[in-house]
Formats: structure tokens, C-alpha cells, sequence
């Protein structure tokens, strides 16, 4: 597998060094060298599935964040004095979502102790005008009993709660098998079917970044709120896709197992390019 | 013969070509190979010369002097040219040559380019006539009215004029580049091999080809693959292999059907887990394959090794010999600049005891299968003095290092071996640095 240490970042100067390969190959003399642009393509599909994996990481703390950030205003708008009667309740569906998401993402970052949630994803969150005034206080009340560096939420749902809920490092850990495809171990089988669900669901903010085509299949979309998550990234990737010049139809588009994208998605990442390829 | 280790030294013996640092790319030398007695050695370079040195015969015997190889004949091979269809421009850059065994006075090799493979007589002239009743000397004709005479012409020695002229041009049967040809052992035959296909020739008929392997899919977009090489087997004239850019070779039997898609034996190792990145792929991609002179075994080698296949194992090579592990971590940075994509030649000595391959920084390996020995040389200019031994080099991969050693960091990737020639019965080797071509032979004590 590659290497959990190799991180997003290095999965992204691949990409563009990989595409700007591609780009370049086009007016070298002599043609376009199949061979070595078959080579290129490898390493964009790795590249990709390493980036991909971090995004998905990101997206599902996010996800994590606004899922317990909703349940925590729907406990708040109660009398938080009286609890005991919700409290039960509320604890299990917020513990059943968080279940469920981590299950669906199958991989945390946060099993990775060095990595930290961009930050600016928690106070964008934040700083939005909340129906949730206290969320201040809540990060404020957060940030005391976690490590201060940590946008957990894991903290936040203690002190919300003031009850252990499921969605903890340990839990998510469990369920983290490793998503990398490459492996294909048996532990990723049943994450990687509940992440088909999600799959087009987190695709989706990247199309909005890009000019891809549109995923065919559109899982349920209403957990997922990506209009703060930051992109740069992944617009400096669809720039230099858009100066290659064609399209990677198919590269973020398809929904299917993480496994079926190692090999649908490097057959389909290399359509554009074969294709004029096989002009020659 | 004896090994590469400690029982036998390299000495330099010739350099040929520009000694300026500025490197033409014209000059830049892209194929190198010996014909089958080793007398002539052929070179060919991105500008489409083929330069052919002889070894002078008459010093072979005395046993301090060992022959030097001369210029024998130089001309131009493939000249560029534009494919108006696709708006391509094919490179006149010589990417194989390979000879004919000899049957009479003259040589003959192919020469291949991207699109086009050429079949060249080398002879020599050493005669001329003399004495025509209605020319001059000088060619002009004579006014017929001055002829009062007649005579016969008579052949005089001249000067030695080796010329070469092009006999046949294989044409218009590639869509992709060729990387390889190879004359069967028939005499008769030749293969020749682009990323997707592999055609046969006859070498008298230039307008016909079979096809005897397609490996391009229905749809461009499944494909995975490319070959990279392709060789007849010495001896049996039925048999070839073609390696992949998935690290595989295909042994195919042209007996077995027309069309050779379906593999005879396919020799592939598993991919080591523990090694995996975001090269895997490109670093497994095999650059040359080439038989043993027994035909017993083949070679192969990819970007950080260079492996022994048995040819009656196909699970796993017989021996494995790791060229320049030490770029392993640096394969980012290869990458980056691109000799990642860099295809290094390997081959084998005379009695196959020996192989050998090249490096970066000018260094270049062999590997002695018997004594389990291996040695790393330089080709510069510094070593380059008459008779110079070569003093063996190492790099240092990590930690301290000592003195004579250099580090990986200090490693010029500019300077490339990636071509290479064993004599096939001696112990000479030709070892092509970019513009630069390098003649060792053994130590004679």
C-alpha cells in the first residue's frame, strides 16, 4: 500500500506535475510517446486515490462536525435544563449518525496523531452566522478539556452531551480500515460498500469546482454540506486540467466501489488523452 | 573468461566524439551494438548518423597492444520527416541498429527509426576502373571523332572507399514508434516492434508485413500496456519474447498460430507489497530484454534492476541483481525530472557469465552470475588515460561516508549510460556515455 505518510499535499504536486506531463507531451517532437504518457497515467490514478482518500477524510470530518453541530443546536433549542427525558434519545441517533458516518468513510486521518482538521473548516463553521449563538461558548468550553491545537469533534460532543458518545477517536479507529484501494484487504469489503452510497455525495463539491461531467447517480445529499470547505486545491487541479484541455469525463464521476475505481477510473482517467492518442 | 571482481580489471582503451561539455543533440548517442565477430562496432545518434568503427586486425595478436577500433564508415541513416496527416513530425533519431550475420564481402545492418527500418550494405571499394574508350577520366564523354583506339579497361588499387548504400526501406507499417528489431536466426526474417504491435519481414520484400502480435484493445481507453522489447530467440527460429510496460514477458511460438496474442509461457514476478508507491508502475516497466547466447536464458531489465529468467521458469527470475537501489527513495525527484523514464539497455558477455548495464553519473555495472560479484565502473574523461585501469566505484546511500565514496546526492543524472555492447567473443566493451563513446577492454597481465 502506499505509504500512509505520503500525504495529500504530495498527492497534489503529483497530480499537477502529472498533468502538466501530459500537457507538455502533446507538442513534443516526434509525437506523443504512448508509452511514457501510459506510465504518467499510472501515477495520476495513484495520485489521485491518495488525494482522494484525504479528501474523503476531510469531507467526513466535516460531515462530523455538521451532523453533531445540528444535533447539538437540536438539544440546545430544548430547555437544557431538561434533558433527561431527550438526552437518551438524541445521544442515540447523534451515535447512530456518527456510526454510520464513520462506517460510510471507512478512514480517518485521525488515526494519523500528525494530522490536524484544517482548521479553517471548524471556524468557518463557526464564524458563520449560527443559528446557534453558543457555539462560541462551545468552542470555547471545547478547547479547555481538548488538546487547544485539536478541532475535535469529539471534544465537542462531551461537552455538549456530558455523555461519551460513539463518535470517538477509538470508535472511529475501529471501523477505519485502511480505504486505501491498492490494499484491497479484506477489511475494506463492507466499508467500501457503505461508502458507495456516499461516494457521488462527496464528488459533488468537487464538480462544483470543475467542469466535469456530472456523476450519474446522486446519493441522498442532505447530510452532506460542503459550501465552506475550502478547494483551492482542487481548483488549481481543474485549472490545469482545463489547460490540458480535455476532459477527464469519468475521473470523479463514477460512483462505484473505491476498488472498482482503481480500475474503472484509471480506464476512464485515460480516455480523454488515448483519445487522441489513438488519433496517431 | 575470467569474472568482473577481483580476478579481472578494466582498462580504458578509446574514446570517441566531442570533448566539449556543450553536448549537440544531434551527437547524443542513442544505439550501440557489435556485429557478430565484434570486428565492427555501429553506433547510432539522435541526428540519424550511423557511424561504424573497424578493429585493425593487424595488432590483434600482441598480447600488450590490444587493436583499437577506428572510424570505418560514417552516413546518414534517417533524415526528419513530417507526417502531413497527423501533423507529426518523426524524429530521425536511430533508435536500433542490428546486423546481418555476414555471407559475403559486404555488411549489411537495419536501421530503425521511429516509423522506419532500413536495410544498409556497408562494402568496401579498393578498385577502380581505368582506361574507357569513350569517357574521360574525369567522366566526361569523349567527341567520338577523337577515338582512333580501342582498349581495355583495366582495374587499379585505389584508396579504400567503404560505402554505404541503402538496399531496402521498410516503410509504412508502424502506426506507434518502434522500439526494437531483431533478425531471426534463420537469416531470412525480422521482427520489428512498436508499443502495440509486432510485425514479420522478410528482409527481400518491403511492401509486405505480417502481423504476428496486436495488443492494442478495441477501445483505447482499456488500454494497460505497452510492449517495450522484443527479440528472436538465437537459435530457434520459431520463438520470440516481448516485454511489457507491466513488468511481463510473453515467450510466443510462431508455429502455435498466425497471430501470436496468446502467450506460449508468460514470465511475471509478484509485485512486492512492501515496495509499493506511486511509481510502482513505472519502475516495474521493463526497457530491453535479451537472450543469453546459449538461449537458455533471458535478461531483463527495468528501472532499478536487472533480472536472470530461466526460460523454463515463468513464476520468478533465477537471479535478481539490484543495479541502483539507492534511488529508490529518491524516486519523487526522478520522477520530477523525468529519468525516471529513462531506458537503460542491458547485455550479456560472450560465454553469458557476465551482464551489464548502465547508471547515472556515467557509472555503468556487471554482474558476474558465477561468482555472485559485482562491480561499478566510470566512463570519463578524467580516466582516460592509455591503459588506465578503472578503479571500481561506490556510492554511498545514507550514513557516513567514507572516503572514494560518492553520495547519492552527488550523482550527476545528466550523465547516463544507457547504452552498452559486449564483444561478442572478447573481452571489449563499448559503453555509450550521451555524446561519448567509451572502448574498455580487459587487462592483459
Amino acid at each position: 500500500m502506499i505509504s500512509t505518510m505520503e500525504c495529500a499535499a504530495d498527492a497534489q504536486s503529483l497530480i499537477s506535475i502529472s498533468l502538466m506531463k501530459i500537457h507538455n507531451s502533446r507538442t513534443q517532437r516526434g509525437g506523443i510517446k504512448l508509452h511514457k504518457n501510459l506510465l504518467v497515467s499510472y501515477v495520476l490514478r495513484n495520485a489521485r486515490q491518495v488525494y482522494i482518500k484525504e479528501k474523503y477524510a476531510e469531507i467526513y470530518r466535516m460531515q462530523q462536525y455538521e451532523e453533531v453541530m445540528t444535533v447539538c443546536n437540536e438539544i440546545q433549542e430544548l430547555n437544557p435544563l431538561d434533558l433527561d427525558a431527550e438526552d437518551a434519545e438524541d445521544e442515540e441517533q447523534a451515535a447512530a449518525h456518527a456510526r454510520t458516518s464513520s462506517a460510510i468513510f471507512g478512514c480517518s486521518p485521525l488515526d494519523d496523531g500528525s494530522k490536524e482538521p484544517d482548521p479553517c473548516y471548524y471556524r468557518s463553521c463557526c464564524m458563520e452566522p449560527s443559528p446557534v449563538p453558543h457555539c462560541d461558548q462551545f468552542t470555547a468550553n471545547s478547547s479547555s478539556s481538548s488538546s487547544s491545537s485539536h478541532c475535535n469533534k469529539t471534544t465537542v460532543l462531551d461537552l455538549d452531551t456530558h455523555v461519551v458518545t460513539t463518535v470517538e477517536n477509538g470508535y472511529l479507529h475501529q471501523d477505519c480500515c485502511c480505504c486505501d484501494a491498492l490494499q484491497c484487504g479484506q477489511g475494506a469489503r463492507s466499508p467500501a460498500r457503505k461508502r458507495k452510497v456516499e461516494f457521488s455525495c462527496c464528488v459533488s463539491d468537487v464538480e462544483d469546482v470543475s467542469d466535469f461531467t456530472a456523476a450519474r447517480k446522486r446519493a441522498k445529499r442532505e447530510d452532506c454540506c460542503y459550501s465552506n470547505i475550502d478547494y483551492t486545491d482542487t481548483s488549481n487541479i481543474s485549472n490545469l486540467i482545463s489547460i490540458f484541455g480535455s476532459g477527464f469525463s469519468g475521473l470523479l464521476s463514477r460512483q462505484a466501489d473505491l476498488e472498482q475505481i482503481c480500475s474503472k477510473q484509471v480506464l476512464a482517467s485515460l480516455g480523454a488523452w488515448t483519445r487522441a492518442i489513438v488519433a496517431f | 573468461m575470467a569474472g568482473p571482481g577481483g580476478d579481472m580489471q578494466w582498462c580504458f582503451s578509446q574514446v570517441k566524439g566531442a570533448i566539449d561539455d556543450d553536448v549537440a543533440e544531434a551527437d547524443i548517442i542513442s544505439t550501440v551494438e557489435f556485429n557478430h565477430t565484434g570486428e565492427l562496432l555501429a553506433t547510432g545518434d539522435k541526428g540519424g548518423r550511423v557511424v561504424i568503427f573497424q578493429q585493425e586486425i593487424e595488432n590483434k595478436n600482441l598480447p600488450q597492444f590490444r587493436s583499437e577500433y577506428n572510424v570505418y564508415s560514417t552516413f546518414q541513416s534517417h533524415e526528419p520527416e513530417f507526417d502531413y496527416l497527423k501533423s507529426l513530425e518523426i524524429e530521425e533519431k536511430i533508435n536500433k541498429i542490428r546486423w546481418l550475420p555476414q555471407k559475403n564481402a559486404a555488411q549489411f545492418l537495419l536501421s530503425t527509426n521511429d516509423k522506419t527500418i532500413k536495410l544498409w550494405k556497408i562494402s568496401e571499394r579498393d578498385k577502380r576502373p581505368e582506361g574507357y574508350n569513350l569517357k574521360e577520366e574525369d567522366g566526361r564523354y569523349k567527341d567520338p571523332n577523337s577515338i582512333t583506339s580501342l582498349r581495355v579497361p583495366v582495374l587499379i588499387p585505389m584508396d579504400l572507399m567503404v560505402e554505404a548504400s541503402p538496399r531496402r526501406v521498410f516503410a509504412n507499417a508502424h502506426t506507434y514508434h518502434i522500439n526494437s528489431i531483431s533478425v531471426n536466426s534463420d537469416e531470412e526474417t525480422y521482427l520489428s516492434a512498436d508499443d502495440l504491435r509486432i510485425n514479420l519481414w522478410n528482409l527481400e520484400i518491403t511492401d509486405r508485413s505480417f502481423n504476428i502480435v496486436d495488443i492494442k484493445p478495441a477501445n483505447m481507453e482499456e488500454l494497460t500496456e505497452v510492449i517495450t522489447a522484443a527479440e528472436f530467440h538465437p537459435h530457434q527460429c520459431n520463438t520470440f519474447v516481448y516485454s511489457s510496460s507491466k513488468g511481463t514477458i510473453r515467450l510466443c511460438d510462431m508455429r502455435a498460430s498466425a497471430l501470436c496474442d496468446k502467450q506460449s509461457k508468460l514470465f511475471e514476478e509478484p509485485e512486492d507489497p512492501s515496495n509499493r508507491s506511486f511509481f510502482s508502475e513505472i519502475i516495474s516497466s521493463i526497457s530491453d530484454v535479451k537472450f543469453s547466447h546459449n538461449g537458455r536464458y533471458m535478461m531483463t531489465r527495468d528501472y532499478l534492476s536487472v533480472k536472470i529468467w530461466d526460460l523454463n521458469m515463468e513464476s520468478r527470475p533465477v537471479e535478481t541483481y539490484q543495479v541502483h537501489e539507492y534511488l529508490r527513495s529518491k524516486l519523487c525527484s526522478l520522477y520530477e525530472n523525468d529519468c525516471i523514464f529513462d531506458k537503460f539497455e542491458c547485455c550479456w558477455n560472450g560465454n553469458d557469465s557476465v551482464v551489464m548495464t548502465g547508471s547515472y553519473n556515467n557509472f555503468f555495472r556487471m554482474f558476474d552470475r558465477g561468482q555472485r560479484r559485482d562491480v561499478t565502473l566510470e566512463a570519463s574523461r578524467e580516466n582516460s588515460k592509455p591503459m588506465q585501469v578503472l578503479k571500481p566505484r561506490k556510492v554511498c546511500a545514507g550514513g557516513k561516508r567514507k572516503k572514494d565514496e560518492i553520495s547519492v546526492d552527488s550523482l550527476d543524472f545528466n550523465k547516463k549510460i544507457l547504452h552498452t555492447a559486449w564483444h561478442p567473443q572478447d573481452n571489449i566493451i563499448a559503453v555509450a556515455t550521451t555524446n561519448n563513446l567509451y572502448i574498455f577492454q580487459d587487462k592483459v597481465n
